[in-house]
């Protein structure tokens, strides 16, 4: 316990001392989220209804796909994971722990938006408390596991920001954070439910938001819960010490698998 | 003194096809300092990779305190303390920070005192990246020895430090050694392993090409004692004169060398040449071979012994 707290106490530190930790994790969602307010929000009034759960999307996607990834391939690269396994840190508490850390710096950011919100904005704040942070945690979880599975696949750093952004991008432009989800061609919506930002603005608007989801809510988060707990689980079992060990336990591309509830929401969704 | 702390038996590590380590074997005794020695690509660091449970071995037995490193990796980790030449280190832990974090892992409690004793003192709340080699070489060291390692591995540990903390460091080995700590030094620094080792093993193309005290090694070459003479007037710089038992000679800024295989009349011929010409002799120096010297032989002659 000693150990998980040491650990989990310098990762945290790391994610304020870092500069684009820092970046990522504070000043990037929280100099989006004034942006969007002040400029957005002037253009499209509309735009306030989904401003706090869709800036508080924003946040958990910068902090987890944008920061956690490079720092686990530099990690893996510059022999810091070797000397880890010589010191005897489980494979777990190397995974774990950064995305441990990052949720906890999402909360902290997640409160300041959600709070802030209203009082600068005038945006409306959630109507079920309870379900906007248990949606907001399950989102956290999802998204800080498909940043370590690529942090974990990723052979270097321009891999990482290739498979990053690959999901970040699509995130931003199809999720309904910058626009209505029912607004989208049906097969954009349908590329748009295999990310978690989809799920977890669908499931704060039916669940948290007193607005209308496109689809169903729990669904969604049940999705984001079986996807988050796949990445971690495919994430262990892919993870390797250092890039000389030739000695792999299963091929990159079964990260892939990580999609499996997502692909099957599409199915069922478009049933019920 | 007398237990075998580490076995390595008919050991091979191969990476498919390639051998990077072919059959060698070697023991080391508890309280040792073991030189492991080596041109790039000897076989070096695959053997300590294993030793150090980051591989498995392809063939052969290892045992580190009677320990198996590649399947009991658990127990191995108190067992062993290991300095690689990366530091392995994030960038933005603090020396504190670290102390805390291994030490936490390990079970035991933080020595502070070793990050004063090597020098760390004023740089304990720095972050690692704003070390210097030296600086981030210490705590390596120091991270290394913090829970009471009985092997300690050390690769390269003098790299790039000041003449004072390389002394400070090997006062530190001596200590451990005294304590009963067996140590494992890879290095390609000669005088360090000929004056830090009790045994060194030479690897050369993938296999043990000899192992001993750094005296057995240097006795087993040619055995050509090197004689260093500086005269006033220069009458030895002439490449027609001969000297008995000479079998190389060279000239080197002021100096007149002369490999000799039986200094007593090498040296004899030498003054009297210099006497009978008029010269002075300002300096003569005789040394026998080094383990630099044994081991540039051993790499140039492909191993022969």
């Amino acid at each position: 316990m000693t150990a998980f707290i040491t650990h989990f106490s310098f990762e945290f530190r790391t994610g304020i001392r870092n500069k684009t930790l820092l970046m990522m994790n504070y000043l990037l969602p929280l100099g989006f989220f004034l942006f969007m307010g002040f400029i957005m929000a002037g253009i499209n009034p509309d735009f306030l209804k989904t401003l706090t759960p869709a800036m508080a999307v924003f946040a958990v996607l910068a902090a987890t796909l944008l920061g956690i990834p490079d720092p686990l391939v530099n990690a893996r690269e510059s022999g810091i994971f070797r000397s880890y396994k010589i010191n005897g840190i489980p494979t777990l508490s190397v995974l774990v722990i950064p995305a441990l850390t990052t949720m906890v710096h999402l909360l902290i950011v997640a409160l300041i938006i959600t709070f802030s919100a209203g009082l600068l904005f005038d945006a409306p704040s959630p109507v079920n408390w309870l379900n906007y942070f248990l949606i907001f945690v399950v989102l956290a979880f999802a998204s800080a596991g498909f940043s370590v599975l690529v942090g974990v696949i990723s052979a270097n750093s321009r891999i990482t920001v290739l498979w990053s952004q690959a999901l970040f991008l699509p995130s931003i432009l199809l999720s309904g954070m910058m626009f209505p989800y029912s607004m989208l061609p049906d097969a954009a919506g349908k590329i748009a439910q295999l990310l978690p930002a989809t799920h977890a603005m669908n499931a704060f608007n039916g669940l948290a938001m007193g607005a209308v989801a496109d689809f169903s809510p729990w669904g969604s988060v049940i999705v984001l819960l079986l996807s988050g707990l796949l990445a971690f689980g495919l994430s262990v079992y892919l993870f390797s010490w250092d890039n000389r060990n030739t000695d792999r336990r299963g091929h990159p591309l079964l990260a892939l698998l990580v999609l499996l509830p997502n692909v099957v929401g599409v199915a069922l969704f478009s049933i019920f | 003194m007398n237990n075998t702390m580490i076995q390595v038996q008919d050991f091979s590590k191969a990476y498919g096809d390639f051998v990077a380590v072919d059959g060698i074997s070697f023991d080391v005794k508890q309280g040792e300092i073991f030189g492991l020695l080596g041109p790039n690509g000897a076989g070096k660091t695959s053997t300590l990779e294993s030793l150090e449970g980051l591989r498995a071995p392809s063939g052969g037995l290892l045992r580190v305190a009677g320990i198996d490193p590649a399947k009991e990796p658990r127990k191995l980790r108190n067992v062993i303390g290991v300095q690689l030449q990366s530091a392995g280190l994030p960038e933005s832990i603090t020396p504190d920070e670290a102390m805390k974090f291994f030490c936490a892992y390990h079970e035991v409690a933080p020595r502070f005192d070793l990050l004063d004793r090597l020098g760390l003192k004023e740089k304990r709340h720095a972050q690692f990246y704003e070390l210097s080699t030296g600086q981030q070489r210490r705590l390596a060291l120091t991270l290394a020895v913090a829970h009471n390692p009985q092997v300690l591995f050390l690769d390269e540990p003098t790299a790039g430090l000041d003449v004072a903390t390389r002394v400070e460091l090997h006062e530190l080995m001596r200590e451990l050694q005294a304590n009963g700590t067996t140590i494992i030094l890879a290095t390609h620094d000669m005088a360090e392993a000929e004056e830090m080792s009790d045994r060194v093993a030479i690897l050369l193309n993938h296999k043990l090409a000899t192992i001993g005290t750094p005296m057995e090694i240097t006795a087993t070459g040619a055995g050509l004692t090197k004689v260093s003479v500086r005269t006033m007037n220069d009458s030895l710089n002439g490449s027609e004169l001969t000297f008995p038992a000479v079998s190389q000679r060279l000239s080197k800024e002021e100096y007149d060398i002369f490999f000799s295989t039986n200094i007593g009349p090498t040296i004899a011929a030498i003054i009297a040449h210099c006497e009978a010409n008029g010269d002075t002799l300002i300096d003569l120096r005789v040394e026998r071979p080094s383990l630099e010297d044994r081991f540039l032989e051993i790499t140039t002659n492909g191993g022969a012994q």
